[in-house]
């Protein structure tokens, strides 16, 4: 298991490296003009130079080799200075800078990052958490009432993209009900009682419409899972032995049935980095997501390249741990 | 083992079953409305002896299984009885069922499917001593062990998954398994069909050790009817989910009473070449009628030789013929 995970994490290297100049070549191909935004009365010579500045002159192989060496040996470096307190060289590099705010990119991520975690990340744990006990009841008791609706839930989870459920969502409970915020502050910080309170208020909307949308999917998986394994003679053979039906549920049929359920519930991790975009713009969530629409909106080429290549990194490495997963919960599978 | 003297049932008699019926609901339409039944198993009675072997043998999907399924009450009867030792299980439910699991136990057909594939062979054998006794985790290691040696393998084995094993070995983890808590009777679904032919003999002989070691009795679902010639007490034929004729083995095989049992038998082939060039074969037109609608009168009248009009008409009653014989047909005897 050890060297197979070193030698997938060794392949892993070409492909990421083959992703970024993908990447890179399809943000070269975009129609946006990074210095749109500068002001027209600018005059042109200056124009220029601020292009220059930003190395827009640069030939785009340069430029893809330059964002090589600031994301892979500059940003890296950086990280160890700052969480060490030592000093590399003379500890002055160029880093990868966003063009509109000027901030390191990598500063931004992690300012944007935590509101992400929160919202997307709980919603995702509540979408599992609600999605496991469904899919095995409405297996164990398939064309129940209960399976019926189960059944319509994920259907609905399914097919109504979340824009529609979360305005519904700020439609009724903060316009007319006047229940919950109908957006999120990200200024709050939560020192007391009353403000931790306001955060749980504000957070229960994105959370529950991205919690639903998360849990109809994977009760789906769930119930599939479980009713292939139902079936099987083992479960027979559990009852044959007098197990109370609850071991023979829980142990014998759920234990086999999480198998490909958890490997999809960890191809499914990525998505929270990549933040609920649509969804962290309708509840104003300041996180990753919102942070890539406002990249793609000024044309912030290393803000969306860094961002987007970090994605493509979590999306590898949590494939990578989908199959290590399996090969711990299948005896059956065998790397090396 | 001191076994209570049984109340209702004769002596002799481990299980009684009376009329056990099994029907399967058929559902269709955007409802899921009940549509009609598939009566896989019809008014069955027989008992089996303490210590013997039943054979039960009949087509691919006459009931035989379902049968066997029903008996151990892991499938719930539709109607009819099943006394074990004088106790109806039919009427038990809960805990007072799962009291009764360690005392019938069953093999069936196919050793992966029935292995639970994250389970190591210790833990699969284990599992029941957990629940139904209590025992030090030394115990159980020795008894697993035990339990190893007696179906033939090594005890070493215990730490190793079933998909390690080969189709043979599997079932004999799955009679390790049976054994465990010392059952009285053992279904065995058809425990040799998905295996090769030299593990079949093997096994089978397992099958007959251990009975003779632990007074084990037997109901052998089985379509291979050479098998069933050699490892069974007294056979029991069933058509379309209907016992039509039991008796003892040799009776059975020398002089069968019902038609479909003669057809049956007829399709042995027999392992010399100069009878077997000049056996006369019953061949059977038309193929097995749908349980869900099965004939009129007498289920194997649209394919029976000897039919008669009034076969169409009355169910032909289960009766004795003496010399512990039994037939479904109205012509017989």
């Amino acid at each position: 298991m050890f060297t197979y995970t070193i030698r997938r994490l060794i392949y892993a290297v070409p492909t990421l490296i083959a992703i970024s100049f993908i990447i890179f070549s399809i943000l070269e191909l975009s129609p946006g003009d990074p210095m749109a935004q500068v002001p027209l009365t600018v005059p042109a010579e200056e124009r220029a130079k601020i292009a220059e500045a930003m190395g827009l002159n640069e030939p785009f192989i340069v430029r893809y080799g330059l964002w090589l060496r600031q994301f892979f040996i500059n940003e890296p470096l950086n990280l160890i200075e700052q969480w060490t307190g030592w000093t590399i060289g003379d500890g002055e590099r160029l880093r990868v800078r966003s063009w509109i705010t000027r901030a390191p990119v990598t500063d931004l991520i992690a300012e944007r990052l935590p509101q992400t975690l929160w919202v997307v990340g709980l919603a995702y744990l509540f979408g599992v958490m609600i999605a496991v006990p469904i899919g095995v009841i409405s297996a164990y008791r398939q064309y129940s009432w209960f399976d019926q609706l189960g059944t319509l839930f994920s259907m609905v989870g399914f097919s109504v993209p979340t824009f529609l459920t979360g305005t519904l969502f700020i439609l009724i409970f903060s316009v007319w009900l006047g229940w919950f915020p109908d957006s999120y502050d990200t200024t709050l910080v939560v020192r007391d009682w009353p403000s931790f309170l306001a955060q749980v208020r504000q957070m229960i909307m994105p959370v529950t419409v991205l919690a639903l949308f998360n849990a109809a999917q994977i009760s789906r998986f769930m119930r599939a899972s479980m009713l292939e394994n139902l079936n099987q003679d083992y479960v027979r053979t559990a009852r044959a032995k007098g197990l109370r039906e609850r071991a023979v549920v829980l142990v014998h049929v759920l234990r086999n049935s999480m198998i490909p359920v958890v490997t999809v519930i960890a191809l499914g991790v990525p998505q929270i980095f990549a933040g609920a975009i649509i969804t962290e713009q309708i509840f104003r969530v300041n996180g990753l997501g919102a942070l890539l629409i406002v990249g793609i909106e000024g044309a912030d080429y290393p803000l969306v390249q860094t961002l987007t290549f970090i994605f493509a990194v979590l999306i590898v490495l949590f494939n990578l741990i989908a199959d290590i997963l399996y090969g711990i919960l299948d005896p059956r599978i065998r790397y090396d | 083992m001191a076994e209570p003297a049984a109340a209702t049932a004769p002596a002799g008699a481990l299980l009684r079953i009376e009329g056990l019926t099994k029907h399967f609901p058929v559902v269709a339409g955007l409802l899921r409305r009940q549509v009609g039944v598939i009566s896989a198993v019809d008014g069955l009675s027989f008992e089996i002896m303490r210590g013997e072997t039943l054979g039960l043998v009949g087509e691919s999907g006459c009931g035989k299984s379902t049968a066997g399924r029903t008996i151990l009450r892991l499938y719930e009867p539709t109607a009819g009885r099943v006394l074990f030792e004088g106790t109806d299980i039919t009427a038990l439910s809960g805990e007072a069922l799962r009291r009764m699991r360690p005392r019938m136990q069953m093999i069936f057909q196919d050793p992966q499917a029935c292995l639970n594939p994250r389970m190591t062979v210790g833990s699969i054998i284990a599992e029941p001593l957990d629940e139904q006794a209590r025992m030090s985790a030394a115990e159980k290691r020795a008894r697993v062990q035990e339990l190893l040696e007696a179906v033939g393998l090594n005890p070493a084995f215990a730490n190793r998954y079933p998909h390690e094993f080969s189709g043979g070995q599997r079932q004999r983890i799955g009679i390790a398994r049976a054994i465990a808590l010392n059952p009285a009777f053992i279904v065995c679904d058809e425990p040799i069909a998905a295996l090769d032919v030299s593990i079949q003999a093997q096994v089978v002989n397992l099958l007959e050790d251990l009975q003779e070691r632990f007074g084990l009795t037997y109901l052998f679902i089985s379509h291979d009817l050479s098998m069933v010639r050699h490892i069974a007490d007294r056979v029991a034929v069933m058509y379309l989910g209907k016992a039509v004729e039991l008796g003892p083995r040799e009776a059975i095989y020398r002089a069968p009473l019902h038609p479909y049992t003669r057809a049956l038998l007829s399709a042995v082939p027999i392992p010399d070449p100069k009878v077997e060039r000049t056996r006369s074969r019953i061949i059977l037109k038309g193929d097995v009628p749908s349980p869900a609608n099965p004939p009129t009168g007498c289920r194997f009248r649209t394919r029976c030789p000897i039919a008669e009009r009034r076969c169409a008409e009355e169910v032909p009653a289960w009766r004795a013929m003496g010399g512990g014989r039994w037939v479904a047909c109205h012509l017989a005897g």
